[in-house]
């Protein structure tokens, strides 16, 4: 008796911890259903054109979602532009350059920059950040894709940074030494080899740099203008843009549940959840594609 | 082991905490506070919020016994929640739609009106935009994207930004049908697609308080002294005239509207004193200090019973087609 009740225990923490894994996977999936259950009905009620049309008021029943997919798309990139040099830097800094006292120092404020509401940096935009965009690049406005941009890629670094230093610190040090001993300088070491050796590991900190950029709303709602227009100039990036985050979240709130407008809200998350799987399939291709080489060269 | 008991711990200080959140739980129960007898749950238009706090505030001091809860999000909110009764007042700054009456009918209530104040919107620029006064002709061609320029009204050489509310505002609805399409209801003119959407009054305030090419509008209510009001003339060879309670009254203004709020049929009880409060001196008075326009008392005649308007036949909206 006394022997079976820790096994009995056992089990029941087994069962508890199955199901809290499966229960995971279970919400995902609700999530996915209903994200489809609300959303689908758009693709009957509108017209296809419509729903891809160029033009996006609600009110007067135009639901053209393209304004927003390049909008957010718009953003995103310019966000990455930003960001990817930004971040590297910063973690080759760190893991390559800095001195102990510094990197222990570096490390817990990188955590501390990821731990600020996106709403704070909203607001930061909106106040300090475009007056300064409006006078320095002489647009018309300051809250354009660009302000959105900035800060979308100081929410991506602390997660590019995270993420790319862990990759570079995964780089067996036999390949640094190995470089430093056929001569190679401290520079071409980290550009030759650490980060090509890195490289898988880099493209993952991207890839997750763009799914936090083109998921966020709050900070974008408040510095991008939210103009629903076609960024179609080669100054677009300049200019005010409207993402599809901002939309759901402007717009659910106020819309009669079961309209049109519902489900073609709906739909825009659809549609942002297939470019985001987009984008992370495509990264896996280029990881897959990558390793071989990777591995090959281990085995060498 | 020491793993399984610390877990085992947790469990335990976890359950007790649920106990004793049970326990203080039954204890307010027990001792009943002089609480409100009623509660009246008030929810909706985000430029009547204030409006609607003040209201509950004063009221509340004269009668403790009722709870008047204040909720903003929106008249379109408001008029959800009232559909659903998850709320007793619906404020709005805007008329019920067709569709949202149909789907009150559906689901057994029948929305009634009562218009509890008057609101001017209000054109505002930057303070150094040197523009004093606008035509309503002018207005709906500047926000509908053919007047791009400030030099083509009179003013500098500078690009024009437009600002509006998001397009679920009541107030972005009352300023596209009266101002960019001016009254037609057969003029399909929309927004600018540059039209800058800004998610709150806040929003607007603070780019036309940065920005010299900025042109917004607001209620009046919302207007600060940082920014600079023009003058609207209805037509080209009309006066030009300000906005204020004198002007919203002798419809001299021309974009005005009424605040509304609707009720779940006709009102009742506590519900019913508190509107006819509103509607009373003290709470017109309360309407002139958050910055809109009383009712004038002739028009207000016996209380809410003579305002009720409704059922009525309501404009076509896009989507009941």
């Amino acid at each position: 008796m006394k022997a079976s009740k820790p096994r009995r225990r056992e089990l029941v923490v087994e069962t508890l911890i199955r199901v809290a894994g499966f229960s995971a996977i279970f919400f995902v999936a609700l999530v996915f259903l209903f994200l489809l259950r609300e959303g689908l009905p758009a693709f009957w009620k509108t017209s296809l054109g419509n729903l891809f049309g160029g033009r996006w008021y609600p009110n007067e029943g135009m639901f053209g979602t393209w304004p927003l997919i390049l909008g957010s798309l718009l953003v995103t990139a310019g966000a990455v532009i930003i960001a990817l040099p930004l971040g590297l830097a910063t973690a080759v800094f760190i893991r390559e350059l800095a001195p102990n006292w510094l990197r222990e120092i570096l490390k817990p404020l990188i955590e501390v920059l990821a731990g600020i509401p996106s709403v704070v940096l909203g607001f930061l935009g909106m106040v300090a950040i475009a007056p300064l965009v409006r006078q320095f690049l002489h647009v018309p406005t300051g809250l354009t894709a660009f302000t959105g941009s900035l800060m979308l890629a100081y929410m991506a670094l602390p997660t590019m940074i995270s993420v790319a230093e862990d990759a570079i610190d995964a780089v067996p040090s036999s390949y640094r030494d190995g470089a430093l001993a056929m001569g190679a300088t401290h520079w071409q070491t980290i550009w030759r080899v650490i980060l090509p050796a890195a490289r898988s590991g880099v493209i993952i900190a991207v890839m997750l740099g763009i799914g936090r950029a083109i998921g966020e709303t709050m900070a974008v709602m408040m510095v991008t203008g939210n103009a629903a227009r076609i960024p179609h100039e080669w100054d677009a990036l300049f200019l005010p843009v409207r993402t599809m985050t901002a939309t759901i979240a402007a717009e659910m709130g106020e819309v009669a549940q079961g309209s049109t407008h519902y489900h073609v809200l709906f739909a825009v998350g659809i549609l942002l959840f297939v470019v985001t799987f987009l984008i992370n399939a495509i990264a896996s291709l280029v990881i897959i594609r990558g390793s071989p080489r990777r591995g090959g060269r281990l085995m060498g | 082991m020491t793993l399984r008991s610390r877990l085992g711990a947790a469990v335990m200080l976890a359950l007790l905490v649920a106990l004793g959140a049970c326990g203080t739980q039954k204890t307010d129960r027990g001792t009943p506070a002089p609480a409100a007898a009623v509660r009246i749950q008030n929810k909706g238009s985000d430029t009547m919020v204030n409006l609607a706090l003040a209201w509950a505030e004063a009221y509340g001091q004269i009668h403790p016994e009722v709870e008047i809860a204040v909720t903003g999000g929106g008249s379109g909110t408001g008029i959800a929640a009232l559909i659903n009764k998850t709320a007793d007042i619906a404020n709005a700054s805007r008329q019920i739609k067709t569709e949202e009456r149909s789907q009150a009918q559906a689901n057994g209530v029948e929305p009634m009106e009562v218009e509890v104040a008057r609101d001017a919107i209000a054109i505002v620029v930057h303070p150094s935009n040197p523009v004093n006064g606008l035509t309503v002709p002018q207005l709906s061609a500047i926000f509908s994207g053919q007047i791009t320029n400030w030099r083509e009204v009179g003013g500098q050489d500078r690009p024009i930004v437009l600002l509006s509310r998001e397009s679920n505002s009541g107030t972005h609805v009352f300023f596209l049908e009266h101002v960019v399409r001016q009254g037609s209801t057969d003029d399909r003119t929309l927004f600018s697609p540059d039209t800058l959407l800004m998610p709150s009054s806040e929003g607007i305030s603070a780019e036309v308080r940065r920005n010299p090419n900025a042109i917004g509008y607001d209620g009046l209510g919302y207007v600060t002294p940082d920014q600079k009001v023009v003058a609207v003339a209805p037509a080209a060879a009309k006066p030009y005239v300000l906005p204020m309670v004198a002007t919203v009254n002798d419809g001299s203004y021309p974009i005005a509207r009424a605040l509304y709020v609707y009720t779940a049929g006709e009102s009742q009880g506590a519900i019913r004193a508190y509107l006819d409060w509103i509607l009373g001196p003290a709470g017109q008075e309360i309407v002139k200090a958050q910055g809109f326009v009383p009712l004038q008392q002739s028009d207000i005649g016996d209380g809410v019973q003579g305002l009720v308007i409704g059922p009525f036949p309501r404009w076509q909206d896009s989507e009941s087609e």
